[in-house]
């Protein structure tokens, strides 16, 4: 079974807490950009760019190259999908159990109209 | 239709480190829900739903403060516990003794306009147990469908 790594998990959240570091994952899954064109993109310097690559770096969602003069980031392998599928799943369990559960309610309640009619005459 | 199905929605959300909270509300008062969950013959009809591809093979209950439960699945894995309370159409709370990090489990029912709000907690003693019920518990029921295919294979 998968244990995650408790500190990893920890950065991951936080670097997902962010709006623009959401942003910037979204668009690196359209395409690698460098910071230059990050910043552009997100009306900010580049030094508040590059605070929130760091943090998406740190946390693996993220990897950066620099080439010559500029850095490239890619989207970092399998982080997120990790993160997200467990969120998922436990997501998929309990909307399949209330689902079901609506209909045992939804039987209970049609049933107890029912009673009551006829205790009623 | 649709917009019954909006506001009938399950949530997730992980509230703290140790506690994953779940809420959906459903259209019977607080009584009905309640009762739901607290007969035996009721809770498994829905508890492990077929989508899931697993099955009970029997469901013990006795609800009451202190009462314990026993759910037994059909490939011999158990899930027990105590309920540490029980208040009639309001509050359920049990832990999960199967494992030594098992989260204590608490649902409430909030009635209102006829509509009953059940949120339903799952707190863990640490940080690395949900951690690790992340990595495994919850991938559960994929694993309990694959060895039911491997048992069933044999």
């Amino acid at each position: 079974m998968v244990q995650c790594d408790s500190t990893r998990f920890d950065a991951t959240f936080a670097a997902l807490a962010d709006v623009t570091r959401r942003g910037v994952l979204e668009q690196l899954g359209r395409a690698d950009a460098s910071i230059t064109e990050l910043a552009a993109k997100f009306r900010m310097t580049l030094t508040g760019m590059k605070k929130h690559v760091g943090v998406l770096e740190h946390a693996g969602l993220v990897r950066t190259q620099k080439i010559g003069r500029v850095r490239t980031c890619t989207l970092g392998q399998r982080r997120l999908e990790h993160e997200a599928e467990w969120i998922t799943q436990y997501h998929r369990l309990w909307t399949a159990r209330f689902d079901a559960l609506d209909a045992v309610v939804a039987e209970l309640k049609s049933k107890e109209i029912a009673g009551g009619r006829k205790k009623r005459k | 239709m649709a917009a019954k199905k909006e506001s009938n929605r399950t949530t997730v959300e992980q509230k703290s480190d140790t506690e994953m909270v779940v809420t959906r509300t459903f259209d019977a008062p607080a009584r009905i829900v309640f009762e739901a969950w607290t007969k035996a013959e009721l809770f498994q009809q829905w508890w492990v739903p077929k989508s899931l591809g697993m099955a009970l093979r029997s469901c013990e209950m006795d609800v009451r403060t202190g009462g314990s439960y026993r759910l037994v699945f059909a490939n011999s894995m158990a899930f027990f516990g105590r309920y540490l309370e029980v208040v009639p159409n309001s509050r359920l709370v049990w832990t999960n003794d199967e494992s030594p990090d098992g989260a204590v489990t608490t649902v409430t029912f909030a009635e209102k306009a006829g509509k009953t709000l059940l949120t339903l907690s799952e707190r863990y003693p640490t940080k690395e147990a949900l951690d690790a019920s992340a990595g495994s518990a919850d991938g559960l029921p994929e694993s309990f469908a694959q060895l039911d295919a491997f048992l069933a294979g044999r």
